[in-house]
């Protein structure tokens, strides 16, 4: 119920968002940055006789699924298949929504990992709100591909966690392309990196300035929201008295603040502890924003009840812990735990090779949770890298389930998807086939690796 | 049963370790010995050693029985390229001994010393179903000299008692972009640094007694790294070198085969691309099948083929996990190798029998064949795959916990997080 209420009151801000053309809205106005990114024409196509896992929760043995104009048209059993439509055949291979990595750095963090290809962290100051990922990705980085492979065809690219604001995330469609702008995800909303505990702490800490403990970095993001409260007071006078006199002046960081405050960009928390988070939902409470995600999040088990609650995503592994203080307490069965207490677990990479393998990283959480007696079912799990996921980028109503009028972002796995023999046979974005197995013209090497030793064989 | 296995075990933990009788009965005994599998097999294992494996193995009386029907048995999985027991937490440097900087040891530096076998690390590793590992120095660079070697890897088992099972199993070196690094900044400087080494430790090794009283020439390295060196040059300690680009191999190739080294290597991202050099230089390697990115101008030929090519040219390989608090992953490791080409019975190989070889203990480990230490897993599926995690591990015939830090903290919070109605949460 409260779910409900805050969701539309969040489409509500949405849209009034879309109908003002306040300051901060200038670049895009101007259409700067915009997505040039327009699908091919899709073929017509029939997937018929696989297992389709739709991400709404349902399995659905020896499904027919339908894409046409580049949307999911209809899916169920026994469909029949009209004229015209190509045919693919699934007996014996699964079917998912294409996968979707809530949290990458793909392109911005480039290989090979030469310190020329380093652009995650403006670490040369606490808040670089002002800070935009989608100018630091390198289109050519050959992992897009790779994770092509892998079934990813969204996914949020986020600034590192370095600072207490990285800055602003971008989500992608994962197509080939040469600009960053032709990979943009149209119409999905921003993203607003920010990080809690150690790493601020110890990257400023060590140049003997603040924030240097954990309670610095929480003043240091009071600092800034009071900032951006006041920045958008004065906009909103400004636009209250009919636009009379000069617009106040604009400013690039106080901008990406005050969007997040307006709730138009979603934040997007780097936050491995339970009391952190804790106190996270109370900065937010204190401005009046939401969080939408936090992100590793390896003790959102100890407060699973409280995120569903609040209704913020956790986005975090199965594998991963141990790295750091604020990552000891990592356990295999978190993201499992949060979908028990009704909240929205994530499956998410942060990393070149997983992001290949997110299938395999929730069967692991999946499997875990079913041996200590979590009834986890795979239903639920493929949403924590498909509709969840979405939901975390404010991209659900576009993709994430297999429902119609969904982007038709499909994978044709040759096995049980969350198998370490599961393979991406074929993967369509918008409908039209941007990986095929069996298909050399898709295992071309990107720009960068065109001409460079041992390609001969795809990755 | 899954409960009444875990009954069972709970009472087989009661008793004191290996000191009585464990039968494993009716399972699918995948041995990695000549005995191949055995479709219902019983697998004895007394004072710690296997006495018997079969289809027609007796039971003695007051043995303690393991029903495995239905399910899986594998020989305890054999770790490489992590270095448990000397690493706790990553970023607190105190639980970190897994390298030195000390200024005299570098070959000397000795991985078989400070080992904790009540590390965090070894239950979780162990409920992937890890029972040994290679513990695996690693450099730790600080300002000043760059020490040449990392040191050397120890065997160690992972039941939480003394770990060590033999000190000294090979001396690591990194070359390619980090051996150049270290050497000034070229691979030219390291080879050739790495030639002087060798012929000083072979001129060392004939005038001890005249170094020790101070009438020897100067060496580079210090007398405790000389002394470490001296299995290395006489080929009985295996020089385990971390290279990945294929000239980079053929250079680490050349350096054994003209100083008279035995050889493993280590990464090695391009191996597929010189797999026939390899496997003509009878020379074996571990590897990380899924490290398939370009990370570096030297894994520009990196892809998930490289296992199984390796493997078709004859090579013998072992697959890595993903590092101490990851190495559980290892067997997903060999099951994404498998899924890339790499025959399913070679893939649990590159992480049990393989590895015992390659580091020289295939007398102890490795397999489930009679003599053997008693290291046995009991999964429910396919020990490669995501989807199957071990239902027991025995090491030396007893019985492991099935608990670790992670599982405590896990079921210390799964009431708070459990769903109000019972059924399939969707």
């Amino acid at each position: 119920m409260k779910i409900a209420e805050w969701l539309g009151g969040f489409a509500a801000s949405l849209t009034f968002a879309a109908a003002t053309t306040a300051v901060a809205a200038d670049a895009e106005a101007r259409g700067a940055f915009a997505s040039t990114y327009r699908p091919a024409a899709a073929t017509p196509t029939a997937i018929v006789g696989a297992t389709v896992l739709t991400g709404t929760g349902d399995e659905i043995p020896n499904a027919t699924l339908l894409l046409a104009n580049g949307k999911v048209e209809k899916i169920g059993a026994g469909l029949a298949v009209p004229g015209g439509y190509l045919l693919v055949d699934g007996r014996g291979k699964w079917v998912t929504p294409g996968l979707i990595d809530a949290h990458s750095h793909l392109g911005a963090a480039a290989s090979p990992a030469v310190p020329a290809h380093d652009d995650t962290n403006e670490a040369v100051a606490p808040n670089t709100a002002e800070v935009w990922i989608e100018h630091s990705i390198w289109p050519q980085d050959p992992k897009f591909r790779l994770a092509r492979a892998g079934g990813v065809t969204s996914l949020m690219i986020l600034p590192g966690s370095a600072n207490l604001f990285g800055g602003r995330s971008v989500t992608l469609k994962n197509v080939p392309s040469v600009t960053a702008q032709g990979m943009k995800f149209p119409g999905a909303p921003y993203g607003l990196k920010v990080a809690c505990g150690e790493n601020p702490k110890r990257v400023y800490g060590g140049k003997g300035r603040s924030p240097a403990t954990r309670m610095g970095n929480v003043a240091g993001y009071r600092k800034a929201w009071i900032d951006a409260a006041d920045y958008l007071r004065r906009q909103d006078k400004w636009e209250a008295g009919g636009r009379e006199g000069d617009p106040p002046k604009r400013d690039l960081q106080l901008d990406t603040l005050a969007g997040a405050l307006r709730g138009e960009i979603l934040v997007q928390n780097h936050c491995y502890r339970a009391d952190e988070m804790a106190i996270m939902i109370d900065v937010a409470r204190e401005f009046g924003f939401r969080i939408r995600t936090f992100h590793h999040a390896n003790e959102a088990f100890k407060i699973a009840r409280l995120l569903a609650k609040e209704d913020i995503c956790v986005a975090t592994w199965a594998n991963s812990w141990g790295a750091k203080m604020e990552s000891l307490d990592g356990i295999e069965e978190n993201a499992p735990m949060v979908a028990a207490a009704g909240g929205c677990a994530i499956i998410h990479s942060d990393d070149g090779l997983l992001i290949q393998r997110l299938g395999q990283e929730a069967g692991i959480a999946m499997t875990a949770a079913n041996r200590a007696g979590l009834p986890i079912g795979r239903g639920e799990a493929i949403k924590w890298i498909t509709a969840n996921p979405a939901k975390a980028m404010g991209i659900d109503d576009k993709v994430g389930t297999l429902e119609p009028g969904k982007m038709a972002d499909v994978v044709l796995w040759s096995a049980n998807p969350f198998s370490v023999y599961a393979l991406a046979d074929r993967v369509w974005i918008d409908g039209v086939v941007q990986w095929d197995r069996s298909d050399p013209r898709y295992q071309e090497p990107s720009d960068f690796l065109l001409g460079q030793p041992g390609q001969e064989f795809a990755r | 049963m899954i409960r009444a296995l875990a009954v069972m075990l709970a009472f087989a933990c009661a008793e004191p370790a290996g000191a009585q009788t464990l039968a494993i009965t009716g399972g699918r005994i995948v041995t990695m010995g000549p005995a191949g599998e055995i479709e219902r097999g019983t697998l004895l294992i007394s004072d710690g050693r296997i006495v018997a494996v079969g289809a027609d193995v007796a039971v003695p009386q007051g043995a303690k029985v393991v029903d495995a029907s239905g399910r899986i048995v594998t020989p305890g999985l054999v770790a490489t390229g992590a270095a448990l027991g000397l690493i706790e937490v990553r970023s607190v440097e105190a639980t970190d001994d897994r390298g030195t900087a000390a200024e005299d040891f570098s070959a000397a530096f000795d991985a078989g010393y400070g080992l904790n076998p009540d590390s965090l690390l070894i239950p979780v590793a162990r409920l992937g179903g890890i029972t040994r590992a290679i513990t695996t120095p690693v450099y730790k660079d600080m300002g000043g000299r760059e020490r040449v070697f990392a040191g050397q890897a120890a065997a160690v088992v992972l039941d939480g008692r003394a770990m060590l099972m033999k000190r000294g199993v090979a001396m690591v070196l990194e070359m390619g972009d980090a051996g150049a690094g270290r050497a000034g900044g070229a691979r030219g400087a390291q080879l050739v640094a790495l030639r002087a080494l060798l012929a000083e430790v072979r001129d060392y090794k004939t005038r001890r007694a005249a170094y020790d009283r101070g009438e020897a020439r100067d060496y580079m390295l210090s007398r405790a790294d000389m002394n470490a060196l001296v299995p290395v040059v006489e080929g009985r300690m295996p020089l385990l070198v971390s290279v990945n680009r294929a000239a980079d191999i053929r250079d680490a190739l050349a350096l054994a085969r003209e100083e008279g080294l035995k050889l493993i290597l280590e990464s090695a991202g391009e191996g597929w691309r010189v797999a026939d050099e390899i496997a003509a230089a009878g020379v074996p390697v571990l590897l990380t099948p899924v490290k398939n990115t370009p990370a570096s101008f030297e894994t520009l030929g990196a892809t998930l083929s490289n296992a199984a090519r390796l493997a078709a040219a004859g090579v013998t390989i072992a697959i890595e996990g993903n590092g101490n608090h990851r190495e559980r992953e290892m067997r997903y490791n060999a099951g994404n190798a498998a899924a890339n080409g790499l025959d399913r019975q070679a893939a649990l190989a590159t992480i049990t029998i393989n590895p015992a070889r390659i580091f020289g203990l295939a007398g102890r480990i490795g397999s489930l064949e009679v003599g053997k230490e008693g290291d046995a897993v009991i999964w429910d599926g396919d020990p490669l795959d995501t989807l199957a995690r071990p239902l027991a591990v025995f090491i030396r015939g007893a019985a492991m916990p099935m608990t670790s830090r992670a599982t405590e903290l896990r079921d210390r919070y799964l009431p708070s997080a459990l769903p109000p109605t019972n059924g399939e949460i969707r």
